[in-house]
């Protein structure tokens, strides 16, 4: 559906897309993943027309898409900055929206009552966005990139800055363009969004793409793909208890946790029993087991080098 | 043509508008108020109290019967009020800006002023003390002196006592005419309103102003996210300023017909030429500010340092276009070099349409001008406005 060839932007001397290439797929949902400054919202200007690529191109079903008014026709933008009017009701930023894609009378109201209901703001049509909270307002915004019913769906970093509810609801939202065959590309920073929503990851850290994987396979780029964390009552694990762990079968990491140790492994049968008779051997009484999924940070710390949320190196 | 998305645009700018009523109020009340008080002090509506008598002072050190004679003249005029005083009182009343001119008849003034009137020699001095901020007031007791002087004396020279006792002999040399002063308005019997120019001079000031919060509110709509959603909708550039001038067109037609309303309603203004020249000239001007502000929001970079210089430069060409105070008060060079202000074409074909009565012919030359303006501004603003990044 889209195909993104060799993309580049320099903003001076800052390289902030690097070579960037990767392909859409219709009905798919890709994320780009990763810190801020990373190029991803450059990224994806430059896939709507926003901003003029310095070298690559992009293309729609085969055509190149530069500034095309058909070709924005069909997809639809939820900027990261709040793309509303605080001081109209939730209806007039829809009908101004719906508007700028020659929208008018009976059909702009229906669609504009359906992406209201969509997000859920079918009863604060009226009301202005400045009573919004912050969550409503985000959702307002996807609503707002709804309206002409586009194929491609563009959110750059749409639950910045909202709470956990708002963002569960606003994940319902998206859940419920992906069952309506939408195709979403979807830029965050958040890794546990990309694996909630994305059938594919790009990682992408100083404006090039590191991974461009089904979030299964990142994870089959790591040693382990699970994590046991054990509490002890009394003192820390001494250095020979962790070298005898080291030595076992299946434990791919081992590392000190505050009061504990935690052990990364791809089966927790064997190896964690194994593991469970050397502790006791030493003396060691386990307070508490608790199992814990490695995560695309991992995913990323392998690639990179360092944690997503540090932002790039320097 | 998006003419779907342009009508959009234009009904969420008014929409906008509209809804910030503050805004309007400011926007219209202001300018009434200052026009209201500029034109107070400039004339008012013509129905007001007579003009404020000039405060002098008379010093008679002479004491003849030619200097109580002038004194006592006037103390007669309705122009001035006199206060008699001597020299020293009268120096302290003009530094405390209670006596505007002050003036002296010298002793024996007026013996030596009848020797002087058959010789011509040694002619006595009257001193006129002025307060400087007051050049005008010594003109006019200057006038009154030469009159009632020549009056006195020559009546004293030519009858003495005696002939001023008698009936029928001679009364002295007074001025052989009258002169009768009317105001050449828009027509006999209608008086000057000071309210219209004043509302000529503000309309025009904040019109403009609010071209400024036009293009600024577009500087400010460049770094939110609404940029982008516009930038990625189905709209040219052209569309988009095209859809911005009718927008601002309209608004600031609205705030115009606002303020004129005031101005009629209240400040008795009338529109005693023609109403089509005015109504196209208010079109024109809206058309003006409509470009201005949009030219603005294109040369412009960040919000607070645009919004300082398009206020300084607005100030400086509705100062110097006669908005403040008229033109023709201004010296000779400034008055040429203010033909190069659109503003002085809008306030003098303001005028023209208001108070002057003139007909559309005078209305023309302003909106070519004032067109023209609009037309190089709006040139600059598609040339320079940043749409692609």
């Amino acid at each position: 559906m889209l195909t993104i060839s060799h993309l580049q932007k320099r903003f001076g001397d800052r390289v902030a897309v690097d070579d960037v290439s990767f392909e859409v797929a219709a009905g798919e949902t890709i994320g780009l993943l990763g810190p801020n400054g990373a190029g991803k919202t450059t990224t994806l200007s430059m896939m709507c027309g926003l901003a003029r690529p310095d070298g690559g191109s992009v293309s729609f079903q085969g055509q190149a898409v530069q500034d095309a008014n058909r070709f924005k026709q069909r997809v639809g933008l939820v900027p990261q900055d709040l793309a509303l009017y605080d001081e109209l009701s939730a209806w007039a930023n829809l009908e101004l929206f719906g508007g700028l894609y020659g929208m008018k009378g009976k059909v702009l109201a229906r669609r504009a009552d359906e992406a209201l209901d969509l997000v859920g703001l079918g009863n604060r049509r009226r009301d202005r966005v400045k009573t919004f909270s912050g969550g409503m307002k985000r959702r307002l915004n996807i609503a707002g990139a709804l309206l002409h019913d586009p194929e491609l769906i563009l959110l750059d970093e749409p639950t910045v800055g909202v709470d956990p509810q708002s963002r569960n609801a606003i994940f319902e939202n998206l859940e419920e363009l992906k069952r309506r065959g939408k195709t979403l590309v979807y830029t965050t920073h958040y890794m546990e969004e990309a694996e909630r929503l994305c059938d594919r990851v790009l990682i992408i850290d100083h404006g090039k793409v590191i991974a461009n994987d089904t979030v299964r396979g990142l994870y089959r780029r790591l040693p382990a793909s699970q994590a046991v964390v054990l509490e002890f009552d009394g003192p820390a694990p001494a250095e020979s208890l962790m070298a005898g762990l080291a030595r076992l079968p299946g434990i791919s990491s081992l590392e000190y946790t505050a009061g504990g140790i935690r052990i990364e492994t791809d089966d927790f049968g064997t190896p964690l029993a194994q593991a469970l008779g050397i502790i006791a051997k030493h003396g060691l009484h386990v307070a508490s087991v608790h199992t814990a999924q490695v995560s695309l940070e991992n995913v990323f710390i392998a690639l990179t080098g360092h944690a997503l949320r540090d932002g790039p190196a320097p | 043509m998006n003419s779907v998305a342009i009508r959009a645009l234009i009904k969420n700018d008014l929409r906008l508008y509209l809804t910030d009523r503050r805004a309007i109020v400011i926007g219209v009340v202001v300018p009434i108020f200052i026009a209201a008080f500029f034109g107070y002090v400039f004339g008012g509506n013509g129905a007001a109290e007579a003009p404020g008598k000039i405060p002098i002072a008379l010093v008679d050190e002479d004491q003849s019967a030619v200097s109580r004679a002038i004194a006592a003249d006037l103390g007669g005029e309705s122009m001035v009020e006199v206060q008699t005083l001597d020299r020293s009182k009268a120096e302290e009343r003009i530094r405390a800006g209670k006596v505007q001119v002050a003036a002296i008849i010298p002793r024996n003034f007026g013996a030596a002023s009848m020797q002087a009137l058959f010789s011509g020699m040694a002619k006595p001095r009257i001193e006129l003390l002025i307060d400087p901020s007051q050049a005008i007031s010594a003109r006019v007791v200057e006038g009154l002196f030469a009159q009632h002087g020549m009056q006195e004396i020559t009546k004293e020279a030519f009858g003495g006592a005696s002939g001023r006792a008698a009936p029928g002999l001679p009364r002295g040399l007074s001025i052989p005419y009258v002169v009768a002063t009317t105001k050449v308005t828009s027509a006999r019997n209608v008086p000057y309103n000071g309210y219209a120019h004043s509302f000529a001079g503000m309309t025009t000031q904040f019109i403009l102003l609010a071209g400024i919060d036009a293009g600024i509110m577009l500087l400010l709509a460049r770094e939110r996210g609404i940029w982008q959603r516009l930038r990625a909708a189905p709209l040219s550039k052209t569309e988009f300023i095209l859809a911005k001038t009718i927008a601002t067109v309209l608004i600031s037609v609205f705030q115009f017909m606002l303020i004129y309303t005031a101005a009629i309603a209240i400040f008795g203004v009338r529109i005693r030429g023609s109403v089509t020249g005015f109504a196209a000239l208010a079109v024109a001007l809206c058309l003006l500010n409509a470009a201005f502000g949009l030219m603005l929001a294109s040369l412009g970079r960040s919000p607070a340092a645009t919004r300082g210089i398009a206020v300084m430069a607005t100030l400086l060409l509705v100062m110097v276009g006669g908005a403040w105070v008229p033109s023709f008060v201004f010296p000779n060079w400034l008055q040429r070099v203010s033909l190069a202000a659109p503003t002085r074409w809008a306030v003098d074909g303001l005028d023209a349409m208001s108070w002057r009565g003139l007909g559309l012919g005078a209305a023309v030359a302003p909106i070519i001008v004032l067109g023209t303006t609009a037309v190089v501004c709006l040139a600059i603003a598609i040339w320079q406005f940043r749409w692609e990044e």
